[in-house]
């Protein structure tokens, strides 16, 4: 399955990204998900979060990743368990996402472990990411937050999916008059959406999530929703491209629908990637 | 205080199916401030279980008593004269009761009545919250007297995460986001340039992490000659 959808993106992305049990539902390991990906020619961006594993298991999992190529990290906290299919589990938080962001930027930075201790092999030198979410509350302290994980050390960040597209802006503005732009890639999140039924879903379901009521309204009227939620991805990327100052790229979460990722990227211009030695 | 609530009647009297005779301890202390294992709270539960075995036929005799604290073995050593002949012994008090009680009578069968659920306060009447985590390193004066180590559902010392909305958190439209409360009242205080500060990791050691914790103020070990409890 996941080498089938990994087929599916084909030369349409630069890296794709693997949920560490999303929605706390038990998934196959990030990592181990990764390095499938990674042998199929796809860089994988490996999620981590804070909610399964004290300091001691991070690290470890961390050392074997980046010892089977994964290279490309992004620290979070972790949906709570009571979401999953295990809502009676124990959670860690043994550290929280900034706390991680630093300890992992200290491993490649000044070789050391999280206690303080040198390394003696190879020290792990991921790429290190962070998420944003725009859409949560406190608003004003939303990049503050953001400036947090860049200080802490992120290199790149990604938001959570955008429907609000005049919240993101108001955000991407405070972000850009403190430069923060600057001092880290940021990804737009662009969610395409199936159905009406799914927009609904984020809309009420998910916590840290706003949809418009316009953009259900659409995808209820319309007499094809699939090629309609393709049609709003494609014109949010376009106004995030051409209106919203500050964004490196876009992250596209196809939440169980892969194979449209190739005709977004392509529908909005970001065809062919640039090719990296 | 330690808040603790009853257990289901019928997982009590499961616990004393086999017993005839059994001694209710209530406690003078925080479960009798919150309203579960006081005096009255035990002489409740004693007639509930007396009246389930008698419609069951096989009656049950109970004997009542509260002490000051079950926490202090000088409070227990007055049950002395009243546990002889009972077949088991029923604690309304928090989990630490129990222990006492079956500490000082090795040869009596020991059970709880009470779930503990939490350290916390009285917020309205009938209502009680959790409000400390007991985590050993107190971190109230950074985040304006709110613990965000026991009130955020994931006990994050940089938050909010991305799950707050609308001040509340994302585990229940109902619970208030702990973060949220700490950036008002920073706010009020003039005092938000606090959460810049990347916190570090926290040393869980001095949490239940280290294993059984002890605290000892020697002075007054020193000056004493008291028995140890068990």
């Amino acid at each position: 399955m996941i080498i089938r959808q990994t087929r599916l993106l084909g030369e349409s992305v630069d890296a794709a990204n693997i949920t560490d049990c999303q929605t706390a539902v038990v998934r196959m390991s990030s990592i181990g998900a990764g390095i499938h990906i990674l042998r199929e020619g796809v860089e994988p961006v490996v999620q981590m979060t804070c909610r399964d594993r004290n300091r001691i298991a991070i690290q470890s999992d961390l050392l074997g990743a980046y010892s089977l190529g994964i290279r490309n990290l992004l620290c979070l906290s972790g949906d709570h368990q009571m979401f999953g299919n295990h809502p009676t589990a124990k959670n860690v938080y043994d550290v929280d996402s900034i706390q991680l962001i630093r300890l992992v930027r200290r491993m490649k930075d000044e070789k050391l472990f999280f206690s303080g201790e040198a390394f003696n092999g190879q020290e792990p030198r991921f790429f290190v990411g962070a998420v944003a979410n725009p859409f949560a509350d406190p608003f004003e302290y939303r990049v503050d937050r953001l400036e947090k994980k860049i200080n802490a050390g992120a290199e790149f960040i990604q938001t959570q999916t955008i429907y609000d597209l005049e919240r993101f802006t108001r955000f991407m503005e405070m972000c850009v008059a403190r430069g923060l732009h600057e001092r880290a890639y940021i990804l737009a999140g662009v969610t395409p959406l199936k159905s009406w039924r799914a927009a609904r879903f984020l809309q009420t379901s998910v916590p840290g999530m706003i949809v418009p009521d316009e953009i259900v309204r659409r995808l209820k009227s319309a007499e094809d929703p699939r090629e309609e939620g393709k049609n709003i991805c494609l014109e949010q990327i376009k106004y995030i491209k051409e209106k919203v100052k500050g964004v490196s790229g876009f992250h596209v979460i196809a939440i169980s629908w892969p194979e449209i990722v190739p005709d977004i990227v392509k529908g909005s211009g970001l065809y062919p990637r640039p090719v990296i030695d | 205080m330690i808040i603790a609530e009853q257990k289901p009647i019928a997982e009590i009297a499961g616990y004393i199916e086999n017993c005839n005779k059994v001694l209710l301890v209530g406690c003078g202390g925080c479960v009798t401030v919150c309203l579960t294992g006081g005096e009255k709270e035990t002489g409740i539960l004693a007639s509930a279980l007396r009246i389930k075995r008698r419609l069951e036929g096989r009656p049950l005799e109970t004997v009542v008593c509260v002490v000051t604290r079950q926490c202090e073995p000088e409070y227990i050593n007055a049950l002395d004269s009243v546990v002889r002949d009972v077949d088991a012994i029923i604690s309304l008090a928090c989990g630490i009761g129990p222990q006492y009680l079956a500490g000082r009578y090795k040869d009596k069968y020991v059970v709880p009545a009470m779930n503990t659920r939490f350290a916390g306060g009285a917020k309205k009447h009938g209502v009680w919250e959790e409000y400390c985590g007991l985590c050993g390193d107190c971190v109230l004066s950074l985040t304006g007297g709110i613990c965000p180590v026991i009130r955020c559902a994931k006990s994050i010392l940089n938050g909010p995460c991305g799950g707050s909305q609308n001040g509340k958190c994302e585990i229940d439209r109902d619970v208030d986001c702990a973060w949220q409360l700490i950036h008002d009242r920073l706010k009020i205080l003039g005092r938000l340039d606090t959460l810049k500060e990347i916190v570090p990791p926290k040393d869980w050691s001095r949490s239940r992490d280290g294993g059984p914790r002890k605290m000892v103020i020697e002075e007054v070990r020193n000056g004493s000659n008291t028995e140890e409890a068990n």
